[in-house]
């Protein structure tokens, strides 16, 4: 059977077997329970979603199968054949090709590089570069893909780095391809991209499994749906035969409460930004460019955007980890412009940072020693002078234990050892508890269940109710939409003006991380993102 | 003026290629282990040893080249023993290297002290000798400084094409550099990170180790207490100056031995005004001299000091 | 082979720990001995009897832990801020350049005065000579582990010079010497015709010292956190150059003490050798202790006790006292397997992996 419009792929012969089975795979890692007997089977051609929300184990299954964990029990058949456990070099030959979440690729390395690196034996006396290059334009010609292949990984957009990652898969002849959330890093245009670019691999005999917890991209692309749940699959069914409620219900399992929204009349200033500029002297560019921003009391303002384009600069010059190169930053009307991080949090103001492992905890200290981390100096409670005062520490730690539900065995052990929810919990435990005037949300919810998410969603209502102002960065755009009372996008370093919650679509949203406007003609009738993009000309 | 003079002068050169030599060697066997990943503070130890091994194999009566040989192995089984605690186990590097250090400067004093109990002054064996080469050998000025050298000198020079080659033009050399970059990237290639970093750890040490034995097999023709003489940790500052890179290391490593040719030379003209220790501190001075003109723009090798461990969960 | 994150480590594997990397090298130096003809048992009782086999013996180690407490400390502070000060040996004679300098006649004050002023300044001393790698640390990132290893042979060069010229003894006939600190500065002896001087008591307390800080103190705190997680810690606000400012005066000022004390106190005078790499060792007694203060105490001891009897035996029966050194080396190895263990349990998959 001839292939048409696709000369790279070979035939493949269409079987009536699945060429993928997944048999009662169960995974431990010490206590925790993350796969328990899932068992699943893929067609060939066919665009399988595993879902569920974070921490359910759809990721520890496909590491299972790509041969990076080794599974406790159970057994992986490709082909018909059994696939040995823990060899991702098994698993390559066999077919399989993964797209990881956080990308494994060598950001100093060129993209040619890092698509060749362990195709050729390590006996091998030569590189085959001519090879690899030639190669490698059938399948960007074949895919409509565009790759430069000697820039360096670092110089490209997250877009382009995934389409890297794709290329490595497709250069590897791989046959089944397991994206793992590939939608995280994308603007919804991209992601109608992302999705024609698979089916048109599905079409040339690819089967593809994408791991996700978006209920709508599910909705969209796939052909059939596995439902994960705390480790175990609870359910397998057509998308044609399931709806959004009906898969909500299956992934969450239970009613969880919504936070109450609050419409407050906003208080004086709290945060102020103007004209900042920041430059950054080893790119020689600007990473944020004449950035206007007042947060009030009793006020969310969401920053959107995809990452990258800004929002790690903007938190850090907000939290004082680096000097604006130009501009007015004040804090309750004082200047900020040159004040450290611990001058800073004197002010009251409540970081949560973007990544709560390696900025949030210092893992291997205990959780009370973590709950008194950033009240140096200025907590009396617990500190004279030099002088720490330990019990009163600890008592103070067992309150915002039992008030936050941190969950933990004793508040004795390594911070490292809670669950990400419950470190969430003992960051915003910490910071909170003293009712700062101004809270920096980084991403605060990424990677949590529900139940936890939810909580966190909450906390910071409560404290918007008591009179702080939030800054919420954040990629969720519906967590976006449901909390903040006004969004102003990041694009570029760039900041938008701040629209009211009720005047933004998630198309709109779209629209302004890409870079477009919204003008008079697109606002609110927007039905076709196509038309929207052909306005802003980007 | 003086310094001219000496730059005018064969024996200069001829100085300056010799005492480069050792750090030749070293510089590119650390090079190797950090482009992997991986940083090793044993050099210091696994040259003394290297020094001491060669020496000693061509003292009980072997020859020459299977010393160089017997040097290289009694270096890697050390970068094996670093590559255990590192690479495997994933502990300090910072401090196995200093206690691999320790423990090969002072098993090889040991070894040293059994064979040659009574000892004042060290024995000497007959070291490589120079090699003629027809017909560059007596041309003038260029004969003797550049073409009668031993074996062992024309050996790392050669190395350095070897290494720049394996390096950036065949896939274990690219393995090897990604393992420096993004370990995880290799995981996802379907190859072994350990196998690879150790490999490196093993292949670097072992350079390492002829580096010392060229001191005692080609350069001298003894083996003291104290010969290294902190050359190791030298070589350290040379790779973060040739940022990683074997041609600049080469280029660091003949920038340093000119300077410390230069250096001797100086001080039998101005012996009597300056003191000699102020000429036996320029190679340290100069390699933090160094290190400060790159450390703004250092781009270390991405991954360098992290273990990696598979399967952890985040 | 997997490795997963004990949540809790027992005291008993913690205290263990040092005992298994210790007799772990006793087994080493086991075969060594045996290489060297001799029975291993004998070598051992040689060792002890050489430490501890009479009270001339005792105070000979006693006088070798004085210094090994001081540069034990000092490492373990910096590197319990992943501060790695190799530089121990160099802020050693650093500090007793210093007392040598100002000490032996230039300013004289009565005892009770003299010998604080001679700490002080030697700790000066050995902390102001750490400036150097911690500004090129802080502000132009430079890596600090050559610049303090390379300052080590540096000032050891300048060291020669100063005792063959400016500081010699104009009495000494020849020999590189510098001259004797003057009377009031001299540390009394602390037994009778014995070289154990008051030093002791010294290092004693500035490991009590140490350890209080780190227990009771924000300063510990910060130290510690900024070494476990320097991310987390400045994002809290601990100001890291500040830290490592506030590490490297206390390290560097305990490793110059340990030069004030082999000067003022065992010698009397500065030579070239007053210290054989105690300032390496100080890095090994450090890790045996794990970094705590109050364990550098007793790893001293037991260092201190290896090299004095390895002597003793050395002399002997004619094992080469390197084995001390070997010793030394294979705990601090042995160590951090011990660490790691206690950190970590270790699962061993024994189905086969396919490697490339």
């Amino acid at each position: 059977m001839q292939l048409s419009g696709c000369p790279f792929y070979y035939s493949i012969k269409k079987t009536a077997m699945p060429i993928l089975e997944i048999e009662n795979i169960s995974k431990s890692f010490a206590s925790v329970v993350a796969n328990k007997e899932i068992s699943l089977s893929l067609d060939q051609g066919e665009i399988l979603a595993l879902l569920g929300e974070n921490g359910a184990g759809k990721t520890t299954l496909m590491n299972i199968l790509f041969g990076q964990y080794r599974a406790d029990s159970g057994q992986i058949k490709a082909w018909g054949k059994v696939l040995p456990a823990n060899s991702t070099d098994a698993a390559l030959k066999a077919g399989i090709g993964m797209v990881h979440q956080h990308f494994t690729l060598a950001e100093n390395m060129t993209v040619l590089e890092n698509v060749m690196l362990g195709t050729q034996s390590l006996f091998a006396l030569r590189s085959n570069t001519t090879g690899a290059r030639r190669k490698i334009e059938n399948i960007c010609r074949d895919m409509g893909l565009t790759i430069a292949l000697d820039q360096l990984v670092a110089d490209l957009s997250i877009g382009e780095k995934q389409r890297v990652e794709i290329l490595k898969a497709l250069y590897r002849d791989a046959k089944i391809l397991i994206l793992d959330e590939p939608t995280a890093v994308l603007i919804p245009q991209e992601v109608e991209g992302l999705f024609k670019m698979l089916r048109k691999m599905q079409k040339s005999g690819l089967s593809v499994i994408i791991i996700s917890h978006k209920l709508d991209e599910v909705l969209a692309i796939s052909q059939n749906i596995v439902v994960l749940r705390q480790g175990e699959r609870v359910a397998h069914v057509a998308t044609a035969s399931v709806d959004r409620d009906a898969l909500a219900e299956l992934i969450v399992g239970k009613k969880v409460i919504q936070p109450t929204i609050h419409e407050l009349p906003p208080g004086e200033p709290i945060l102020q930004l103007k004209q900042v500029n920041l430059f950054h002297d080893a790119k020689g560019k600007y990473r944020l460019k004449n950035i206007n921003l007042t947060l009030r009391a009793k006020q969310i303002i969401g920053i959107a955007g995809v990452s990258g384009n800004g929002q790690r600069e903007l938190a850090e010059v907000i939290s004082g980890v680096q000097k604006i190169s130009s501009g007015s930053f004040e804090i309750q009307q004082q200047d900020c412009r040159k004040k450290s991080i611990k001058q800073l949090t004197k002010l009251q103001v409540a970081r949560i940072p973007e990544d709560r492992h390696s900025a949030g905890i210092v893992g291997e200290m205990s959780v009370w020693e973590n709950l008194m981390l950033e009240d140096l100096g200025s907590a009396p409670c617990w500190s004279r002078g030099i002088w720490i005062k330990s019990s009163a520490a600890k008592e103070r730690a067992a309150q915002l234990i039992e008030k936050f539900d941190i969950r933990c065995a004793n508040m004795q052990m390594p911070a490292k050892l809670l669950s990400g929810g419950n470190i969430q919990k003992l960051i915003l435990a910490r910071n909170l508890q003293l009712l700062p005037k101004l809270v920096l949300a980084n991403q605060p919810v990424r990677g949590l269940d529900e139940g936890a998410i939810s909580f966190v969603h909450q906390q910071l209502i409560d404290a918007k109710v008591s009179g702080s102002g939030i800054l919420l960065i954040s990629e969720d755009l519906d967590e976006l939409l449901r909390l903040s009372d006004f969004v102003q996008v990041m694009h570029n370093g760039e900041l938008s003006r701040a629209y009211p919650r009720d005047e933004l679509t998630p198309k709109l949203l779209g629209i302004l991380m890409s870079g477009g406007k919204i003008t008079a003609a697109t606002d609110h009738t927007l039905t076709d993102t196509d038309s929207a993009l052909a306005d802003t000309g980007s | 003026m003086d310094i001219l003079e000496i730059f005018l002068s064969a024996s200069f050169w001829a100085a300056t290629i010799r005492i480069a030599c050792p750090l030749i060697f070293a510089t590119l066997g650390e090079l190797i282990c950090e482009r992997a990943g991986v940083l090793n503070l044993g050099i210091e130890g696994i040259m003394t040893a290297g020094a001491m091994a060669g020496w000693m194999w061509v003292y009980q009566g072997g020859d020459l080249v299977t010393g160089m040989l017997f040097a290289a192995f009694v270096g890697g089984l050390f970068g094996l023993l670093h590559a255990q605690f590192t690479v495997i186990l994933g502990v300090s590097q910072h401090v196995t290297g200093i206690g691999i250090t320790m423990l090969a400067s002072s098993l090889s004093y040991f070894v040293f002290k059994m064979l040659l109990p009574e000892t004042t002054t060290p024995p000497k064996i007959v070291p490589f000798q120079a090699v003629e080469i027809a017909p560059l050998s007596s041309l003038p000025f260029f004969g003797e400084a550049f073409f009668q050298h031993t074996f062992f000198t024309y050996f790392a020079f050669a190395l350095v094409p070897i290494v720049i080659y394996i390096l950036y033009k065949t896939p274990l050399g690219l393995a090897l550099r990604t393992a420096g970059e993004n370990p995880s990237s290799l995981e996802s290639q379907g190859i072994n990170v350990f196998v690879i970093r150790t490999l490196a750890v093993v292949i670097g040490s072992s350079l390492m180790a002829l580096g010392g034995a060229y001191l005692t097999m080609s350069a001298f023709d003894a083996f003291y207490f104290g010969m290294v003489n902190g050359r190791g940790w030298i070589c350290i500052a040379l790779v973060i100056f040739a940022s990683w890179q074997p041609g600049k290391a080469l280029l660091g490593a003949l920038l340093f031995a000119g300077l410390d040719a230069m250096q001797v030379r100086v001080q039998l003209q101005l012996g009597a005004l300056i003191p000699y220790q102020v000429f036996l501190m320029m190679p340290y001075v100069l390699s933090i001299v160094a290190m400060v003109i790159v450390a703004r723009k250092a781009k270390y090798p991405k991954a360098l000091l992290q273990p990696f461990r598979r399967g952890e969960r985040n | 082979m997997q490795f997963e994150i004990r949540e809790h480590t027992p005291l008993a594997f913690l205290l263990a720990v040092p005992l298994v990397a210790v007799l772990c090298s006793m087994l080493l130096a086991s075969l060594l001995i045996l290489w060297a003809g001799q029975s291993p048992l004998q070598g051992f009782a040689l060792i002890f009897e050489g430490a501890f086999g009479s009270s001339f013996a005792i105070t000979e180690t006693l006088a070798k832990t004085t210094p090994l407490i001081f540069t034990g400390l000092a490492a373990a502070i910096a590197f319990k801020a992943k501060f790695w000060n190799i530089g121990g040996e160099g802020q050693l004679y650093c500090g007793a350049l210093a007392i040598t300098w100002l000490g032996t006649g230039m300013i004289d004050l009565p005892p009770i005065l003299m010998i604080p002023f001679l700490i002080l300044i030697g700790m000066i001393a050995g902390a102001a000579i750490l400036m150097l790698p911690v500004f090129l640390k802080n502000k132009l990132k430079v890596d600090e582990v050559v610049t303090t290893l390379l300052l080590n042979f540096i000032i050891l060069l300048f060291v020669g010079y100063c005792l063959e010229g400016p500081l010699k003894d104009p009495m000494s006939l020849g020999w590189p010497q510098a001259e004797p600190i003057v009377d009031s500065g001299v540390f009394p002896a602390l037994i009778e015709r014995s070289r154990l001087h008051i030093g002791l008591i010294f290092a004693l307390l500035a490991a009590v010292v140490t350890w209080a800080i780190f227990r009771f103190t924000l300063w510990g705190f910060e130290i510690r956190a900024q070494g476990l997680n320097a991310v987390a810690a400045r994002h809290a606000g601990i100001n890291s150059n500040w830290t490592i400012l506030k590490v490297a005066l206390l390290s560097g000022g305990l490793a110059g003490l340990a030069g004030v004390s082999e000067v003022a106190g065992l010698k009397g005078y500065l030579t070239l050798d007053i210290s054989p790499g105690y300032g390496y060792t100080g890095i090994a007694v450090a890790m045996l202790a794990n970094l705590h203060p109050l364990g550098v105490v007793l790893s001293a001891l037991f260092l201190a006790s290896i090299f004095v009897g390895a002597d003793f035996m050395g002399r002997s029966i004619g094992v080469p006292n390197f084995i001390a050194d070997i010793m030394v080396a294979c705990s601090v190895l042995c160590i951090l397997i011990g660490l790691l263990l206690c950190k970590y349990k270790i699962r061993f998959n024994f189905s086969s992996k396919v490697a490339n």
